[in-house]
């Protein structure tokens, strides 16, 4: 159990690339500014009309997506894992693509069947 | 013949050639990875769920409208996202914490650890406390599971002209799954609290000083941050879009 995860430990270091302080700072500054901007396209851009709210929607998800990006790759670390568990962790993820492409879809027949 | 058998032993020094790990992660770690992928998927559902029933609906209440008071103070109206922003703040606040553990745990410095995992732990409990405000207030106004405010009030949730019916449809849907998605992310929230404090102690008893690696904070970590990945999502879809 002892030796274990200091091999780990000295395989990253050979890497050379993992998170120091200061990168861990700019990470979540990054993270501070998409929110903030989030906060000003709901609180100033929409209700003031200079964005309608359907070009909003989609500039939120993607700003949430950028988001998750930098969660999972740099505070979460898998950016500087070997590329095999890279793969292992965000190839199931399609199977999540794939539920919320089939239900956009049902939902628009659903519309229908309410009305 | 000799020559041969050194060419395939020198073969068997790639990573998949089998003997040690191709991923070169602890097995721990890699186990809390896949915890989490199927933890995605379960929030995934919960959240495309709540986004198909959000499409197909005629309407659906107003979030700048439900969320525009700051519970705890006497703002009751024109503050939307102010809340819920603090919430968010502290989220990605105690993520920082979290991590900035991790790196002090990776120069084995046990005090630095312990102080981080601490404010870690401060963050995850001022969050539940915030949500535990905004749930209250919800439930004060007549929000509950299976449970909407009376005619008068749910009027103020949505655009003028909407109909009745329409209002009473759409708000139980939106209080099942405010409450369904909130509850489970925030008992998510609540077991990190208290697997960070298990492990806080385990440092403060010197256990990872003994075994010669905080390699058990990282796992944590690992947990702590996907809480704070599926409040990005929960924020973005049931606070902005």
């Amino acid at each position: 159990m002892s030796s274990e995860p200091t091999e780990v430990h000295h395989a990253e270091g050979e890497h050379g690339d993992t998170m120091t302080r200061k990168r861990i700072w700019k990470v979540f500054f990054i993270l501070l500014a998409i929110t903030c901007v989030e906060f000003f396209i709901a609180l100033f851009m929409v209700p003031n009309h200079h964005m309608p709210i359907n070009i909003a929607n989609p500039v939120y998800i993607v700003l949430t997506l950028f988001k998750a990006f930098y969660i999972v790759a740099f505070f979460m670390h898998l950016k500087f894992e070997k590329i095999g568990m890279v793969y292992a962790i965000l190839v199931p993820i399609l199977f999540i693509v794939g539920l919320i492409l089939v239900l956009t879809n049902e939902s628009h027949h659903w519309i229908t069947l309410r009305m | 013949m000799s020559a041969t058998v050194s060419q395939i032993d020198e073969l068997k020094t790639t990573p998949w050639s089998g003997g040690r790990s191709p991923f070169n992660v602890e097995y721990g770690k890699m186990m809390m990875w896949f915890f989490l992928l199927s933890d995605a998927f379960t929030f995934s559902s919960l959240l495309i769920a709540y986004g198909a029933l959000r499409f197909s609906a005629p309407t659906w209440p107003s979030p700048s409208l439900v969320f525009q008071s700051v519970p705890g103070t006497s703002i009751e109206h024109g503050a939307p996202l102010v809340f819920v922003g603090l919430m968010t703040f502290i989220l990605i606040m105690s993520s920082v914490t979290m991590v900035l553990a991790v790196e002090a745990g990776h120069r084995n410095s046990k005090k630095e650890v312990i102080w981080w995992m601490i404010g870690t732990i401060i963050g995850g409990v001022m969050f539940l406390s915030c949500q535990a405000l905004e749930w209250n207030h919800l439930h004060s106004e007549g929000f509950w599971w299976s449970a909407i405010p009376n005619k008068e009030t749910l009027q103020e949730f949505f655009e003028k002209g909407v109909p009745f019916a329409q209002q009473q449809m759409t708000s139980h849907q939106f209080a099942n799954l405010f409450f369904t998605i909130t509850g489970f992310h925030g008992f998510h929230v609540f077991s990190g609290v208290i697997i960070n404090i298990i492990i806080t102690i385990n440092v403060l008893l010197g256990t990872y000083e003994k075994r010669g690696s905080y390699l058990m904070i990282e796992k944590v970590g690992l947990y702590w941050h996907f809480v704070d990945l599926v409040w990005v999502f929960v924020f973005t879809f049931f606070y902005l879009v």
